[in-house]
């Protein structure tokens, strides 16, 4: 049965946030019980953000993860400290190696390294190094289908933004290569 | 309709709207800034009217007067704002108009914080302001329950004549699930509002909006007449939901955001072999006492659970009137209960794990 508790962390303007909604909406398209719950709060700027995502086929009690989440992508290092703790044994790590140099500590979660920001910048488009982290977390936990997460990415982006589809349909490919 | 993801707050604007609310007057505050802004993004287009006031005192008279006469009219704030407010809601309850009142509360006394809180019991239920009045209080536990009370809160607030209020805490506000907006059929039956004040045009005499009575005699007739009104509300607003109840040793209430942590825990205790039951109050005011009717024999004790210090304790003990003793577990200050906290709690109430 199908009861993913996903945390996508790193800091403002990384798009952890978007990450997270397009689980939601994408899981909601596909007519499972979905929930987004951000971190709000007096963050600075650069400072982290988080968000939390469930995404089950039972209706969702709490929408709050505490250390019981099955997945977590961190793309940022202090993102990492405070989040590998939350994963359950025998969850998934993604972490953003493009900018997070340390390994993770655990060894009973199994741990993923994606350099989503150098795989963005050799798209040409630094900013869809989330969209990677999507495509890799897409291919490991199958929790979603990439064409529901497009389908909700269209309807997020826009008419105005639409030319920006296929660099982040690439991304999510190019992350879901890197995890296979 | 299909089902669509929606911010909290957003979602309370929208249903507000589609229920027929036409002006929006409010003070931003943290976690409930998304509602003013949605409301200035959309009322315009429904050809409505949103203001921001200079203050919360301000906001809460505005809608004393858009509500004077006749008008479909809302404010949001979070705690200290609604504590601004208090003196215009008295106001609004003693001349006895309708408006809706959102409350999205966070941590307190003072200033506070601004995660999810509950700590706001006491001043919801009891009235902050001065005078025997009450209001009636939804406490959802969900973005669809949320919205679909709100044409109920609507239509309660024109029914009654009297200040409805719409309790949620921060995580209601900020998260998003997937909503549907219904048509829900309305409960009343609602009269013309031929005491608003909308200009006589010499036909007939001014209609008076007041809550000054000089007159003992007249300020006590006025009080019964309100108390008449309470009454009303008490026999036929109370409202929750009970959830297995059946051969619970221990039943839980809880409300808000905090009762679907329970029922995490819930589910989990029942996996270990213990049966706990669920009263969760959708009013706050009235308190729904019925459903301790519904308390098993099997049950020797009641917990509430709550984002506060154990405010809705005293509530809870008037309901069952002594049935059963009351525990409390909770979390303040933004602090959010975990399940595993209320298991722990329950555990050492029925004496350990079986």
């Amino acid at each position: 049965m199908l009861n993913e508790r996903i945390i996508c962390a790193g800091f403002g303007g990384q798009g952890v946030m978007l990450m997270g909604q397009l689980i939601s909406y994408a899981g909601m398209l596909e007519g499972k019980e979905v929930s987004w719950l951000p971190s709000y709060g007096p963050e600075m700027r650069g400072g982290t953000a988080n968000c939390s995502v469930m995404v089950s086929d039972r209706p969702i009690g709490s929408p709050v993860i505490t250390d019981d989440a099955t997945v977590a992508m961190v793309l940022n290092l202090p993102s990492l400290d405070k989040f590998e703790n939350d994963v359950v044994p025998g969850g998934k790590l993604l972490i953003n190696s493009s900018l997070i140099e340390k390994k993770a500590t655990r060894t009973d979660i199994t741990a993923y390294y994606i350099p989503a920001n150098e795989i963005a910048v050799e798209l040409g488009n630094p900013r869809v190094a989330n969209m990677v982290m999507l495509g890799a977390f897409l291919e490991l936990t199958k929790t979603v289908e990439v064409s529901s997460v497009l389908s909700a990415l269209k309807k997020t982006f826009g008419e105005s933004k639409l030319h920006l589809m296929p660099v982040n349909e690439e991304a999510m490919k190019r992350g879901a290569a890197a995890v296979k | 309709m299909a089902k669509v993801l929606m911010k909290g707050n957003e979602a309370i604007g929208a249903a507000a709207i589609k229920a027929g609310c036409k002006y929006f007057f409010g003070y931003p505050i943290t976690p409930q800034n998304e509602l003013p802004e949605y409301m200035s993004k959309e009322m315009p287009k429904v050809g409505g009217v949103f203001l921001q006031a200079e203050s919360e005192v301000a906001a809460i008279n505005m809608v004393y007067g858009a509500a004077g006469c006749g008008a479909r009219v809302m404010t949001s704030s979070s705690s200290p704002g609604i504590a601004l407010k208090q003196e215009g809601i008295t106001y609004i309850a003693g001349a006895e108009l309708p408006c809706v009142i959102v409350n999205i509360v966070r941590g307190g006394p003072g200033l506070g914080g601004i995660q999810p809180a509950q700590s706001d019991y006491n001043q919801v239920t009891r009235g902050g302001g001065n005078g025997d009045y009450k209001l009636l209080v939804y406490a959802p536990a969900n973005l669809q329950e949320m919205v679909d009370l709100m044409q109920e809160a609507f239509d309660a607030a024109d029914y009654y004549r009297n200040p409805v209020m719409m309790v949620g805490d921060g995580m209601i506000g900020q998260m998003m699930e997937p909503i549907e907006f219904r048509e829900m059929p309305s409960r009343f039956e609602l009269p013309a509002k031929d005491w608003a004040t909308t200009g006589t045009k010499g036909a007939r005499k001014p209609n008076v909006i007041n809550s000054l009575f000089l007159a003992p005699q007249q300020l006590e007739d006025h009080n019964i007449r309100l108390q008449a009104k309470y009454d009303a509300m008490k026999a036929n607003e109370a409202r929750f939901e009970a959830y297995n109840m059946e051969n619970a040793e221990v039943v839980i209430v809880a409300y808000g955001t905090t009762s679907r942590i329970v029922r995490n825990a819930i589910i989990d205790l029942k996996e270990q072999g213990i049966n706990v039951g669920l009263i969760r109050p959708i009013t706050l005011w009235p308190f729904p006492d019925k459903a301790f009717d519904l308390v098993p024999e099997t049950c020797k004790s009641l917990l509430s659970v709550e984002m506060s210090m154990g405010q809705m304790v005293d509530d809870i003990k008037i309901a069952s009137n002594g049935r059963w003793p009351v525990h409390f577990y909770g979390r303040s200050g933004g602090m959010i209960p975990t399940p595993e906290g209320v298991m722990n709690k329950v555990k050492e109430m029925v004496g350990g794990a079986k």
